[in-house]
């Protein structure tokens, strides 16, 4: 060659051919009638200023590079805007696949540490987004009830939600691997 | 007039949590427009489409089923004011539907709890029940008329879409809410990448926080590049993004450009129903709306 560009080698033995199986099994049904046209990263807001291609992430997926998509940060740069589900000519559902991956990547421990504390926050208090004094204060000030009607002012409705995390084996999963 | 059903309200986490203002301009607003609303004892987190779904899907399912079986118990549909909470809802029993072992391994997962689930409760977001009363009926409520303001709406992606499954017209330019805006008096703006997402979701504001706020700033200057006075949104978690990534802007770029109020749409509505602003939250934004509301009030 007599250029510069690196030109990446995908060694035959990072192919999992069944990686895409349990993508299909998982729901994302149509995941191989993908024509690789652009659509999904064209109207990706998050792919307008980042180099996070949806179309490369499909054809990886298709292509079986498990390890490769599963530990890619870019995998999490979704909003789940849903455009590229909504686009797609082969009406595949792309975002649905992105949370199929991140379900996977998520199991193998790949999970960022912000959104860990989002999930350990579920698991404390039953919201993602807890309350704290600020808006507690708030709440008063707004003659509202100072502590919400959900989980949070019920002890019973948080040990129900726990019981389920627990059952699901959510708990296990962020709270085991990778702990801080 | 007869009486509609009455509503299970389901808050979510960032309304009652960080918003609590959002969440007093809807129960003073929805009442008034014959809106019965009910609160919705012990729900927790919907749980979050972006990231508990992201996780585990499972989780995500049996959480939802366990908020909607609360409703269903109840003998009411619920209703939420957040597009996330609603897209979770929506999804989930559409998933429950199509999937009868599904709906079997959450039935499961909930009978510690004493909760009996069909799936047979609906999810409304509170924009569609203001919207079914007809705008006509809606501008019969409208006292204080908000002519001459200009407003960019922000519709959000999990009202309107995946569409196979929303109650709405099927397109991609949708009217409804800015119909709902201008039945107050006030001008919904057209803007470059109006059906564009507000760039929080999906756990991209939690993870990435940069280039979720690059996103919300296209939006903003798109807006404010077509003479908005105010952002219009129905969603808690599109209203935080827009709330709270202004100052982060202005601390970045060491300028105060960016100070275009985020008004959730009950806000709007009661400011045109005559409404005292304080009722309705306007005073604890992170923007300032004292502008905007002293214009208003003239």
């Amino acid at each position: 060659m007599t250029d510069n560009i690196s030109r990446e080698t995908i060694d035959a033995e990072d192919f999992d051919p069944s990686f895409v199986d349990k993508i299909v099994a998982a729901g994302a049904d149509r995941i191989r009638t993908c024509i690789q046209c652009g659509t999904c990263s064209s109207v990706c807001p998050s792919g307008r200023r980042t180099a996070f291609r949806t179309r490369e992430l499909i054809r990886k997926a298709l292509l079986g590079l498990r390890e490769d998509v599963l530990s890619s940060p870019d995998l999490w740069l979704c909003a789940t805007c849903l455009t590229c589900l909504e686009r797609c000519p082969r009406q595949i559902k792309v975002s649905d696949a992105i949370i199929i991956m991140r379900n996977m990547a998520v199991k193998e421990g790949f999970m960022l540490p912000q959104h860990r504390k989002s999930a350990q926050k579920l698991i404390q208090t039953g919201h993602a987004v807890a309350l704290d004094d600020a808006n507690r204060e708030m709440r008063v000030e707004l003659g509202l009830q100072e502590i919400p009607p959900t989980t949070h002012s019920s002890e019973k409705a948080l040990a129900d939600v726990r019981s389920i995390l627990r059952k699901t084996g959510f708990e296990e999963t962020i709270e085991t691997e990778g702990a801080e | 007039m007869t009486q509609g059903p009455t509503y299970s309200f389901f808050l979510g986490c960032v309304m009652p949590n960080r918003f609590p203002n959002v969440e007093k301009s809807i129960r003073e607003v929805l009442p008034r427009l014959g809106i019965q609303i009910e609160d919705l004892q012990g729900a927790s987190c919907c749980p979050a489409p972006g990231v508990i779904r992201s996780f585990c899907e499972p989780t995500w399912l049996a959480l939802a089923s366990r908020n909607l079986a609360l409703a269903e118990n109840k003998g009411q549909d619920i209703v939420t004011g957040c597009n996330g909470c609603y897209g979770t809802f929506k999804e989930t029993l559409a998933i429950l539907h199509a999937h009868p072992q599904k709906l079997k391994d959450v039935q499961e997962l909930l009978k510690d709890t004493g909760l009996k689930f069909s799936a047979r409760v609906d999810a409304k977001h509170l924009v569609e029940l203001i919207y079914n009363l007809g705008v006509d009926k809606l501008k019969e409520k409208v006292t204080h008329p908000l002519d001459g303001l200009t407003v960019a709406v922000h519709y959000g992606c999990h009202l309107v879409k995946p569409s196979k499954n929303r109650p709405w017209k099927q397109t991609e330019r949708h009217t409804f809410l800015d119909e709902l805006v201008e039945a107050t008096g006030a001008t919904s703006v057209k803007y470059k990448d109006k059906f564009m997402c507000c760039g929080a979701g999906g756990g991209v504001r939690g993870s990435n926080t940069p280039v979720s706020i690059d996103i919300a700033k296209e939006k903003l200057d798109n807006m404010i590049d077509a003479g908005a006075e105010a952002i219009v949104n129905v969603c808690s978690f599109c209203h935080l993004q827009f709330e709270m990534s202004q100052p982060q802007l202005n601390k970045e770029m060491g300028e105060n450009h960016y100070k275009l109020p985020v008004l959730y749409y009950t806000q709007l509505l009661g400011l045109a129903m005559g409404l005292e602003p304080d009722s309705l939250g306007l005073h604890k934004h992170v923007i300032s709306t004292k502008e905007l509301v002293d214009k208003i009030l003239g």
